[in-house]
């Protein structure tokens, strides 16, 4: 008998409807332990609002999301010490210098030997030299490594990423990438990134998931989607998706 | 690590430590922030001290109600600064965009509730000592001679800013920084209706109706009591007490309630206007 891993994400007919607004119209999906994910889509696509039920931050209108067994929001307390999120979206006390920051989420995450979390933290992402500044006055780039930071602080077995590298410079966005790949292969994380940088998916991602107008219009590997499609690059693959000539082309053959 | 409790409704002491931690951080930061706790506390000790003592040159009655002007605006700073402590340090969540971490960490929203409690409690100890001992230098008026009368006053007063405290998180959290004005400006709505300069009997007979129903006025009238014709009233200070806990139980459900209709529609993730 085969032995079955269960998902550390798993979506199921999921819904949100905002008054008239289906926001996420039947989604399901299910992430295997470890695994990375990319959530594609263009602006209104759904992706934030997955994201958001998947931390139990949002209620779904239906539907339910498991995250390592527990289901959201309702048994939110039994896993939430196990995930983290990243957005550039969200931020952190500007006059707080970085290491208070992560010392405060570092008690709320109960992480032991803080102080040597942090350290380690600030070497791996090159805060070192930051740690006693405010937080408010680094650069976009540093920023983003000290929200990066704080998300890792408790090692999370789950790690949801709101377009982690957006308005980071090429350089610092791909040093961002590369810390996260190393991240993910070195705990077994289970990584649900969402994104609009195509590029950036295409390299980190061993599956896509692209959602448009609430639905899933496609869900498999890159490789996949870009012989599916015929085309060189998920950016294309993106286009074709979302002005609808996927389904045309698929009609065709 | 550690393993976290389940229960939404378990506390832990080392995450309601982490958040008066954040805060405190915050105050250390900004000599500003730290000054203006006893500024508007201060201008008002002497706005009132000095128009005390200036109707007590003038008139029997007022020289022998001694210092019940000052108590009154003390006390009435013991409930608005409490209040706005609480709910000043909610909104630094909301002004540094900060609300999304929380809410997504294993913080309880009952330890969020306990942390601004506390931290309502050292906002007010900050800005009311150095007020209480203006007033002893200047207007001679010890606040602290009222004894155990002053710790029953206090309990009142402190609940109450905190049942309201409550319910403007929860609006806030419902329905963005557009309910900002809310925080400044809820307890005014109260101050014609606590009678905290003047006793309830001047008030219509309709209106005295609704002035008892707030705790605060009992704490008022017993002051008044106190200082104008030395009785302690422990009836009032009772009564007070028990409406203290209805509203700040109800407070916690609606509270509560808000946050759930939050998830509902998605206001924590937006908590802007």
């Amino acid at each position: 008998m085969l032995k079955t891993v269960e998902p550390a994400i798993a979506v199921d007919q999921l819904v949100k409807v905002y008054k008239t607004t289906r926001a996420v119209d039947g989604i399901s999906f299910a992430l295997e332990p470890g695994s990375i994910t990319g959530l594609l889509g263009g602006n209104g696509a759904g992706k934030t609002t997955t994201l958001a039920m998947v931390m139990g931050l949002i209620m779904p209108t239906s539907g339910t999301v498991k995250v390592l067994g527990a289901e959201m929001p309702r048994q939110r307390y039994q896993v939430l010490h196990e995930m983290n999120f990243e957005s550039p979206y969200v931020d952190m006390p500007h006059r707080l210098t970085v290491r208070q920051n992560l010392k405060v989420f570092g008690l709320l995450y109960a992480v032991e030997d803080l102080g040597g979390r942090i350290a380690a933290l600030a070497r791996e992402l090159d805060l070192s030299e930051f740690l006693d500044r405010p937080t408010g006055k680094l650069s976009a780039g540093q920023k983003t490594r000290v929200a990066l930071a704080k998300a890792l602080i408790n090692s999370p077995r789950v790690l949801l990423l709101d377009e982690p590298t957006a308005s980071l410079d090429p350089d610092t966005a791909d040093w961002v990438r590369g810390h996260l790949e190393r991240f993910r292969k070195e705990r077994g994380t289970t990584v649900l990134l969402a994104s609009h940088n195509m590029a950036e998916v295409e390299r980190l991602c061993e599956r896509v998931i692209i959602m448009k107008r609430g639905h899933i219009e496609d869900d498999d590997t890159p490789q996949r989607l870009l012989v599916r499609y015929g085309r060189e690059t998920l950016e294309e693959v993106f286009l074709d998706v979302a002005r609808g000539r996927g389904e045309a082309r698929e009609a065709a053959q | 690590m550690r393993a976290p409790s389940i229960s939404a409704v378990t506390l832990a002491p080392h995450r309601i430590a982490a958040m008066v931690r954040r805060y405190v951080y915050l105050l250390r930061s900004s000599w500003t922030r730290l000054l203006e706790l006893i500024y508007w506390p201060a201008v008002q000790l002497f706005v009132w001290g000095f128009l005390q003592l200036y109707i007590a040159q003038n008139s029997g009655f007022f020289a022998r109600a001694s210092g019940v002007f000052i108590a009154a605006v003390l006390m009435w700073d013991v409930l608005f600064r409490g209040q706005l402590g609480f709910s000043v340090s909610f909104l630094e969540e909301m002004w540094s965009r900060n609300l999304t971490n929380l809410m997504i960490s294993p913080l309880r929203p009952i330890e969020f509730v306990c942390a601004l409690m506390i931290m309502s409690l050292i906002r007010l100890a900050i800005g009311m000592l150095p007020v209480t001992f203006l007033a002893m230098a200047f207007f001679g008026f010890n606040v602290y001679s009222l004894g155990l009368a002053l710790a029953a006053f206090f309990l009142n007063l402190i609940l109450t800013s905190w049942a309201v405290g409550i319910v403007v998180a929860g609006v806030l959290l419902r329905n963005g920084m557009g309910a900002e004005s809310l925080a400044w400006t809820l307890m005014f709505v109260l101050m014609p209706l606590t009678c905290v300069y003047y006793p309830v009997s001047v008030l219509p007979d309709w209106l005295q109706v609704l002035a008892w129903t707030l705790p605060p006025t009992y704490v008022f009238e017993g002051m008044r009591a106190l200082l104008m014709e030395h009785v302690i009233r422990a009836d009032l200070m009772l009564e007070a007490f028990v409406l203290n806990a209805l509203y700040f139980g109800a407070g916690v459900l609606v509270f509560l309630q808000l946050l759930k209709s939050a998830r509902r529609v998605g206001s924590l993730l937006q908590t802007g206007e």
